[in-house]
């Protein structure tokens, strides 16, 4: 691999601490076994190594700091395993959640910026149009290609703390233009009008991406319509939990799309594959592992929920109690937007459970005994059996808030079409 | 018989093949604590993975199974060996944080459409030859 001179003094141990030679140590060697011939530059990252999944972590981090470890530009960081405004809310037994909290303070000394957040890029983290950037968590590396044009490889837990402390990551995959390029299309464009405005209608179709497409660069056309920044959110968080999909053209609206040549850069695609009304249908009910009855809970906000999600949900709620907890996830930084105009009041007199800096998939907050979780969304939905045992059901944010008042499932088809 | 493959992180193992028939994230997949395989429906649901050198023909999904392989070594749970089909940085990662750590650390190597079995017994050296013991 190609080193520039103050890469090879980094990794000699020449210049800086001994962090950033363990760090330059694991980008270089992540490098060469990807066949990266040399390391690019990068201007931020998203720190995915915070969630505790084992004590090993932690001790890597702190060995870090130890090692005079700070992150170079900068770092945001994904949900940890607590809410550090309310630790007691997940029932993470101890000696796990002394170790889960040691490895989010190691994350905070190194200089990262504590925002604790899945939806990075709501929370004032955009990186801009073409710039080279490392970013772990899956909805959040697909939203940075999608959504904004920057570019980045799916980073994991280890290989993103190391980017952020040597400000370099291997150069391959989607950091390079041509592999950026679209092969399959996703033709749209016979769905309804109607059914394309529905927020319910992203996290399917991102589910049904994923599925199709797998790790190979698509490109949906037939959109027709633009959609909102909390739609692209869903679509991309469903399809990063169904395939290892990293980038999705959307003709129109994506910034490497403007047409569908372009997305192709002017190749034939290897496949086109017509989405059926049936099939959007068919994703949906894939969804939900239950059909009717009680519910024992709802589930929102993976990706974290918005400012605007939480008000749309007040304005469907009308005042009226929920019969089951309803968890919202969500960032301290829509916590603090939320507290300026009384709305964290509001839902809290609803009923609402806000879980910050935290999610429900991945520490345990939900009730312990696993029952029927709706939710809005398709990640939620994908991973809630696994990692909870909870079963989950797949409804609109106006069906999860009408059966959190009733109790029971209350799911209006209309919205959905007539095949 | 001998294979030269790829070597991905250098180390010598010698050990029966554990070889997973169906793709798996580690993360979800295998239980750091005990080792085993715990993807329901996996053919090899409930067997570990401790000890073997395990044979992995097809990876999927979460960038977190560079935690699960440190929490492995670190547990002393961790395989002899891997054998890759498809170049993958995402569990030598693990190994290479092991490695940083001062831990153990195991050979990962590569070679498409690796033909081992389970219950045979094999040997890979340091240079990414791996040859079958009777």
């Amino acid at each position: 691999m190609k080193l520039s001179d103050e890469e090879r003094s980094v990794l000699n141990g020449d210049i800086g601490e001994p962090a950033d030679r363990m760090a330059m140590e694991i980008v270089t060697q992540a490098g060469r076994m990807l066949g990266a011939d040399s390391l690019i530059k990068i201007e931020s990252t998203h720190i995915d190594g915070c969630l505790y999944h084992g004590d090993s972590g932690a001790l890597f981090c702190e060995k870090l700091v130890e090692g005079g470890g700070k992150v170079k530009v900068p770092s945001t960081t994904n949900v940890g395993a607590l809410n550090l405004m309310d630790p007691k809310q997940s029932r993470l037994p101890e000696p796990q959640r002394k170790m889960a909290l040691r490895l989010m303070v190691a994350h905070s000394r190194m200089g990262c910026t504590p925002s604790w957040t899945c939806a990075p890029y709501q929370a004032g983290a955009r990186p801009r149009f073409g710039t080279q950037v490392a970013w772990g968590e899956s909805n959040a590396v697909a939203f940075v290609n999608t959504v904004l044009g920057a570019r980045t490889n799916r980073y994991g837990d280890f290989l993103d703390i190391a980017c952020a402390i040597t400000a370099r990551a291997p150069n391959y995959g989607l950091h390079r233009t041509e592999n950026r390029i679209a092969t399959l299309i996703l033709d749209v464009g016979r769905l309804s009008a109607r059914l394309k405005n529905e927020d319910a209608f992203y996290p399917v179709l991102g589910s049904l991406i994923g599925r199709l497409a797998g790790e190979t660069v698509c490109v949906v056309d037939g959109m027709a319509t633009e959609p909102t920044d909390d739609q692209l959110k869903a679509l991309c968080a469903g399809a990063a939990s169904t395939g290892a999909v990293g980038l999705i053209h959307i003709v129109g609206v994506t910034p490497e799309a403007p047409d569908l040549a372009t997305a192709l850069s002017g190749q034939a695609a290897e496949e086109t594959i017509v989405v059926s009304h049936q099939m959007i249908i068919d994703t949906r009910d894939s969804l939900s592992a239950a059909g009717q009855g009680s519910i024992d809970s709802v589930a929102l906000g993976s990706p974290h929920f918005s400012t605007s999600e939480c008000q749309q949900l007040l304005q469907l709620a009308e005042g009226k109690k929920f019969q089951v907890p309803v968890y919202i996830c969500l960032g301290r930084h829509t916590v603090e937007a939320l507290e300026a105009d009384n709305s964290k009041q509001q839902l809290e007199d609803l009923g609402v459970v806000l879980v910050v800096d935290t999610c429900i998939v991945v520490t345990p907050i939900l009730p312990a005994t696993p029952g029927i979780m709706m939710t809005n969304s398709a990640k939620f939905a994908h991973y809630a059996t696994g990692n909870t045992g909870h079963q989950p059901v797949f409804g609109t944010l106006s069906d999860c808030v009408a059966s959190a008042q009733q109790g029971r499932l209350v799911r209006d088809q209309t919205v959905w079409g007539v095949q | 018989m001998k294979w030269q493959a790829d070597v991905l992180f250098t180390g010598n193992a010698k050990a029966d093949v554990l070889r997973l028939d169906a793709p798996i994230s580690f993360w979800g997949g295998v239980d750091p604590v005990t080792s085993k395989i715990v993807l329901a429906n996996h053919p090899q649901l409930g067997l570990p993975v401790a000890n073997k050198i395990l044979v992995i023909p097809q990876l999927v999904g979460s960038s977190s199974s560079s935690a699960v392989m440190l929490e492995l070594v670190y547990k002393k749970m961790a395989p002899q060996a891997l054998v890759l089909c498809r170049r993958d940085a995402i569990l030598p990662i693990g190994v290479l944080v092991a490695q940083q750590m001062d831990w153990p650390t195991i050979p990962v190597v590569v070679l498409a459409d690796a033909p081992f079995q389970s219950g045979e017994h094999l040997q890979i050296d340091e240079s990414g030859t791996i040859t079958k013991c009777d």
